[in-house]
């Protein structure tokens, strides 16, 4: 026990939260990127001075961001030099504690009386930073140059002005230049609106009892993960995902985790996995690290983020395969794709040891997709960039959430009616992806059929996709939900099938061809042929799966209206 | 025209009334809430008065009926026509889940996806018809949703924002068809883009319109039939009322009307008082409800979610609520750290002081605990619990794992509770460009009062109302709103192509639609109001940023420095590079009612300093004191009083800090200077 007194440590807790969620607030409110301001694509954070450990992080925060800010925070510490107050680092080098490199990173040296006292960071996902293909997600980039400009910690702001020499080097060189002015500035006033919260907080509580009630709060995070994980009972899981493919190259990747648990420490170890790839299937070290971190973080939801919630969780440096890529490896599919496989095995390995808290496998995929081309009726370039949702797993309570984010996003949909006033393409359908989801005692949710139709001009689309291949994994006994699937349709007439299913790049299109996309549903939960069948003839009612599935997938005979009672119990004696 | 005026709230708990007699002369009445038919509750209360309802001019009604109906998914069963490929729209949602982290969670869209049908019809983002209204399909779908049993019929097409024509058109075929005129058409429940929001919004509207049109009927008959014979006014979440005749063609926007009763209340009381910039700090049993009240006018937003995934996006008095009650249970987590809420113990079993069973400590064992109320007042409840025992049951499960004694305990449960109110006052004030410190705290409910100093304390607030009757501030928002109707049209142009004459002839058409719509409902208001307001933003931007203008003939560079202002005084960001673009206008349309005086409710007692009626010690930061108690009926206008002490009505305890000076004003309401403490 500390002698901070109980009430000032919980008040400066939800103090330092505030300022966090403030910051959130600020930025997506004033962004104009709808991948900022609709989707979430980005976190705000307050990191330690000496070594970016994080402090606290807003509730708004995308989840793959939750390791990688604190990794990315602490390269440009090491970077740093002649801080003043009002700079601001801009940083987007994946190598250097990063994602992709669509993910801008700001830290801003907070001082205190004129001392220097935390960072204050965020990250925001711009929609396009060059590169091969509108919008950053190439599926055939070799490496990382073809993926757009990375940039080295530099200092954006100086003392609180922008150095427009860095930034006219920055607006050189990605597209759709004009809009980004004002979400810079939105990423910047964030830290701002930072550090005027921090400040009032060190005004009303002190220094000395801030940096105390920092101190402790970290050691009790730490604590109650360890309370956490001492519920697993000790013993060696394994579990395995696979990525369709690196896009370059028509294999699966593998992951191979096998996590060791012993007393209140969990010891997780990749090595097993495939060796790095040609294609931008690559992780970085980052992100890898990150991905553990948030798939613990949703089987433990209820435990507190900062640094001390992930001491107990050691992970070996996996060199030597795709998951620590090194300078120039590809890396787009890294924070979108690859993450979530990761979080897959970790949940594959861990269900059987907490089958109570775990779920069978998420969809899992962001579903990247980016349309670029130019609309004659304006005469502008355009980049549309969507991502989009799947069905989540059954699990112990319940059947899976239909179109939930993906496993490392909490991100909104784009409202369809915003897309066609800004984009010379219609939305012709978006609907529920039928019969995906997988069997089980609980089923799985849906994933979404849509399709988009070029109105106007020609474009290029590029994919970043998975779950093509294999769908999500049942788990329990339960069936593995339904795959990923794009068809160009030109013409009239079905065209093309991309070959490697879930990842493609530079598909050009012309008006009046459609692009059908069909997203993951989530995995089953146990054995199907146990779900009730008054659940199953009401799945067939709305639709979601036909009577001959119900059959198939449940063993419940449906007649007419009603279940066949007398024919399920035959059939699911079989 | 003379005549009593009846303002009846129905809360979770209790059916609350207050009448304003033709003589002055105010009269409360507090009865059970009858959940099955709150009708019952509302009749029992106005009986307990012992009017003659023959003698009313007007009844004002806050209901929870339709709010209650969604949270207990007690609702008509609507069908929905929609446009081909998009009747899964309102069963995917934005693509989300109900928390951040966990892959757990449930959604059941309002509408099943069976009575979901699709409609050949499409119009583009320019408002122009890609494939024409099949009407043929209208009426198929019309009868099919008829024979499956469905009352409430949503028309909800991509684009009616812009183009309303086909769900014109279908409204009227559907009409023809359709018995009972449940007929809900989207664009006129929400003219706004987001085919989500405004698609949930509908279906809502048409969920509990039979309910409400049910409850409303029946509640009319049974007055009438007691002699009633002038208005029913119903409350909206707007914060204004609604002729009963009409208010089921919107009953969406009776939802949340309770909060917005209570900060109604806090804006006339405060502009009465002389103080027409206020926080409202409404603390009750389960949840504490806060709003922002600036010149008078409460702050209105369309973004209210009532739960996960459940958007009902027209205009609200903006309300932010938190899980801190008095109910809300306190506990020490696994980490060591003191947690207060969001679980509560509700009404059942309560706080241990209640003698329900209750054996975890809440806030108001807390106060209990450090003598901020009163033991016998409580205690009275049941016999089984003591006061001994409260303070035994904080001491093992909050002292012991803390190494704090009961008192410190105690102290600490009140304390953290404290930070988290005062985060949801930041949040509504310092979070979106004001400074709390230039505002008057509005505190009500049952247990605002007993936090409402210290938390202005906390916040720097200088001045503390409150009301003569805390317990009661929702019915007397009904007896002093307005009658008021909103009307948002969606125009998304950027300023600089704005046809002014168009934004004119919008705004105009808004302002007759609500003369129109106050006039149709026959209500008595001695003149019209409006409030203007502008939902701008930046080109490229997806949020929006409302900005007052100052009516239909706003000039262009009016619109852009407004915006660029209001821009600035939120995010602190100058963005001359970029170009505005003008998304919503809004008009409000509030006809003023001639207004009972609630002055009627203060205390009648003479000024001065009244006696103490006894002395308890009480728990203060610094200890515990021997504290004055008073009677509230004793302070009459000027009645002036020093802390510490504790001022205890039938309704709610107010806590006066050391330090603080508390004075009674003429309306009633005790007005506590906060001062720095000792």
């Amino acid at each position: 026990m500390t002698d901070i007194d109980p009430v000032t440590l919980a008040v400066v807790q939800s103090g330092l939260q505030q300022v966090c969620n403030e910051m959130d607030l600020a930025f997506v409110r004033a962004a104009f990127s709808p991948v900022i301001s609709e989707t979430l694509d980005r976190s705000d954070g307050i990191y330690h001075r000496d070594d970016g450990a994080l402090i606290a992080q807003g509730d708004l925060g995308l989840p793959v961001f939750v390791g990688t800010m604190q990794f990315g925070t602490a390269e440009v510490i090491k970077r740093a030099k002649d801080l003043k107050p009002g700079d601001v680092y801009i940083v987007n080098d994946p190598y250097l504690g990063g994602t992709h490199l669509m993910d801008v990173r700001f830290a801003r040296p907070f001082f205190y009386k004129g001392e220097l006292f935390a960072w204050l960071a965020n990250t925001g996902h711009w929609p396009d930073t060059g590169g091969m293909v509108p919008g950053g997600f190439s599926a055939k980039a070799t490496e990382v140059e073809q993926e757009g400009l990375r940039l080295p910690p530099v200092k954006l702001f100086k003392q609180g002005v922008m150095d427009e020499e860095i930034l006219s080097i920055i607006l050189s060189n990605i597209r759709i230049a004009d809009q980004r002015i004002g979400d810079i500035k939105a990423q910047a006033a964030a830290l701002v609106v930072g550090e005027r919260r921090f400040t009032a907080l060190l005004d009303r509580y002190g220094r000395d009892t801030v940096e105390a009630c920092i101190v402790e709060l970290r050691a009790r995070a730490e604590q109650q993960m360890r309370a956490r994980i001492a519920t697993i009972p000790d013993g060696s899981y394994h579990g395995v995902a696979w990525v369709d493919s690196d896009g370059v190259v028509d294999a699966p990747l593998k992951i191979d985790m096998k996590i060791a648990k012993s007393g209140t420490d969990l010891h997780f170890d990749m090595s097993g996995s495939s060796p790095p790839c040609q294609g931008p299937m690559n992780s970085v070290i980052a992100t890898t690290r990150s991905s553990v971190y948030l798939a613990i973080k949703h089987i433990f939801p209820e435990v507190p983020i900062n640094a001390g919630t992930f001491a107990p969780l050691h992970i070996a440096d996996p060199d030597g395969t795709f998951l620590y890529a090194k300078y120039p490896r590809p890396v787009s599919g890294c924070a979108a794709e690859v993450s979530q496989r990761i979080a897959e095995a970790v949940f594959a390995a861990l269900t059987p040891a907490l089958p109570d808290r775990l779920f069978a496998a998420p969809a899992g995929t962001s579903g990247n997709f980016a349309l670029g081309g130019s609309d004659p009726k304006t005469g502008r370039g355009y980049v549309l960039y969507l991502i989009s949702g799947g069905g989540y797993g059954g699990y112990e309570d319940g059947d899976g959430l239909s179109n939930g984010c993906s496993t490392i996003g909490i991100s909104k949909t784009t409202p369809i009616e915003v897309i066609e006033q800004r984009y010379p393409i219609l939305i012709e359908r978006y609907s529920l992806h039928e019969g995906s989801g997988g069997a089980g005692e609980k089923r799985g949710g849906f994933g979404v059929n849509y399709t988009v139709s070029i109105r106007r001009g020609d474009a290029r689309a590029s994919f970043v996709m998975d779950h093509g291949r294999t769908g999500p994994q049942g788990a329990m006994g339960g069936k593995d939900g339904g795959v990923n699937r794009v068809m160009v349709e030109r013409r009239g007439e079905p065209d093309f099938i991309p070959p490697h299913l879930s990842k493609d790049q530079g598909i050009v299109v012309c008006e009046g061809d459609r692009i059908h996309v069909s997203t993951p549903g989530g995995g089953g939960y146990g054995n199907p042929m146990l779900r009730d069948p008054g659940a199953v003839l009401r799945d067939v009612a709305a639709g979601y799966y036909t009577a001959a599935q119900a059959a198939g997938k449940f063993g419940v005979v449906i007649a007419g209206d009603a279940v066949d009672t007398a024919a399920t119990a035959k059939l699911r004696r079989g | 025209m003379a005549g009593h005026i009846i303002g009846v709230d129905v809360g979770g708990t209790f059916t609350d009334l207050v009448l304003i007699g033709a003589d002055g002369v105010a009269r409360v009445a507090k009865v059970p809430t009858t959940p099955d038919n709150q009708a019952f509750g509302v009749l029992a209360a106005i009986a307990e008065t012992g009017v003659d309802l023959a003698q009313v001019r007007t009844i004002v009604h806050g209901t929870t009926a339709t709010t209650n109906a969604l949270l207990e998914r007690k609702l008509a069963r609507v069908g929905l026509i929609t446009t081909r490929g998009f009747r899964d729209v309102l069963e995917l949602g934005r693509r989300t889940r109900p928390n951040a982290y966990g892959l757990k969670g449930q959604f059941v869209p309002l509408i099943p996806r069976e009575l979901r049908l699709e409609v050949d019809e499409r119009m583009d983002a320019e408002g122009d018809v890609l494939v024409p209204l099949d009407e043929d399909d209208v009426r198929t779908a019309c009868r099919f949703l008829l024979e499956r049993g469905c009352e409430a019929l949503v028309i909800h097409f991509l684009h009616a924002y812009r183009n309303p024509a086909h769900e014109r058109r279908a409204a009227e075929i559907a009409l023809e068809i359709w018995p009972n005129g449940f007929v809900t058409m989207g664009h006129a429940i929400l003219s706004e883009y987001r085919e989500y929001e405004r698609g949930v919004t509908a279906a809502v509207n048409a969920a509990v319109q039979p309910v409400l049109h049910r409850y409303i009927g029946r509640l009319s008959a049974e007055l009438a039939g007691r002699g009633y014979g002038h208005d029913l006014l119903v409350m909206q979440g707007n914060g204004g009322t609604v002729a009963a005749g009409i208010v089921a063609e919107h009953a969406v926007n009776t939802v949340m009307s309770g909060p917005a009763s209570g900060v109604m209340a806090a804006a006339h009381a405060g502009a009465r008082g002389g103080f027409p910039d206020l926080l409202t700090y409404d603390m009750g049993g389960t949840s504490c409800d806060v709003g922002l009240i600036r010149g008078g006018i409460a702050q209105v937003s369309s973004e209210l979610e009532l739960e996960y995934a459940m958007p009902i996006h027209v205009p609200m008095v903006d309300v932010h609520t938190i899980g801190a009650g008095g109910g809300s249970i306190a506990r020490v987590d696994e980490a060591g750290m003191l947690q207060v809420g969001p679980e509560s113990a509700g009404a059942r079993p309560g706080p241990i002081c209640y003698g329900r069973g209750g054996e975890r400590p809440t806030i108001t064992d807390a106060n209990l605990a450090l003598g901020r109320l009163n033991p016998d007042a409580l205690l009275a409840v049941d016999n089984r619990v003591t006061l001994d025992h409260v303070r035994a049951v904080i001491g093992e499960t909050i002292g012991a794992p803390l190494g704090l004694d009961t008192d410190a305990a105690a102290a600490a449960i009140v304390q953290v509770a404290n930070a988290r109110m005062a985060g949801a006052l930041r949040m509504v004030s310092l979070a979106r460009g004001h400074d709390p410190r230039d505002f008057a705290l509005f505190a009500f409910g049952g247990a605002g009062p007993l936090h409402a100093v210290a938390l202005a304390r906390e916040l720097g607030i200088p001045k503390v109302l409150i009301p003569a009757r805390p317990g009661i501030t929702n019915a007397i928002g009904c007896v002093v709103a307005d009658v008021r109707h909103d009307y948002v049209n969606t125009v998304n142009t950027r300023v600089g192509d704005l046809d002014m004459d168009e934004v004119r002839r919008i705004v105009e058409a808004q302002m007759e639609e609500g003369r129109a719509t106050i006039a149709r409902e026959g209500v008595e208001v001695t003149d019209i109001r409006h409030v203007f307001e502008a939902d701008m933003q930046f080109q490229g931007q997806s949020h929006i940023l409302t900005v007052p203008i100052p009516g239909p003939l706003v000039t262009r560079d009016e619109l852009r420095a407004l915006f660029a202002r209001a821009y600035w005084d939120r995010f602190a960001v100058d963005l001359p590079e970029i170009r505005p673009v003008l998304v919503n206008l809004h008009t409000a349309a509030i006809g003023r009612r001639a207004h009972a005086d609630i002055g009627a409710l203060a205390a009648s007692g003479a000024g001065g300093t009244p006696v103490p009626v006894a002395t308890r010690r009480v728990w203060f930061t610094a200890g515990w004191r021997d504290t004055p108690i008073y009677r509230r009926a004793d302070f009459g206008p000027g009645t002036r009083i020093a802390g510490p002490a504790i001022v205890e009505q039938m309704d709610t305890t107010s806590v006066i800090e050391p330090g603080c000076t508390a004075q009674a004003d003429a309306m009633g309401n005790l007005v506590v200077d906060v001062g720095r403490g000792e």
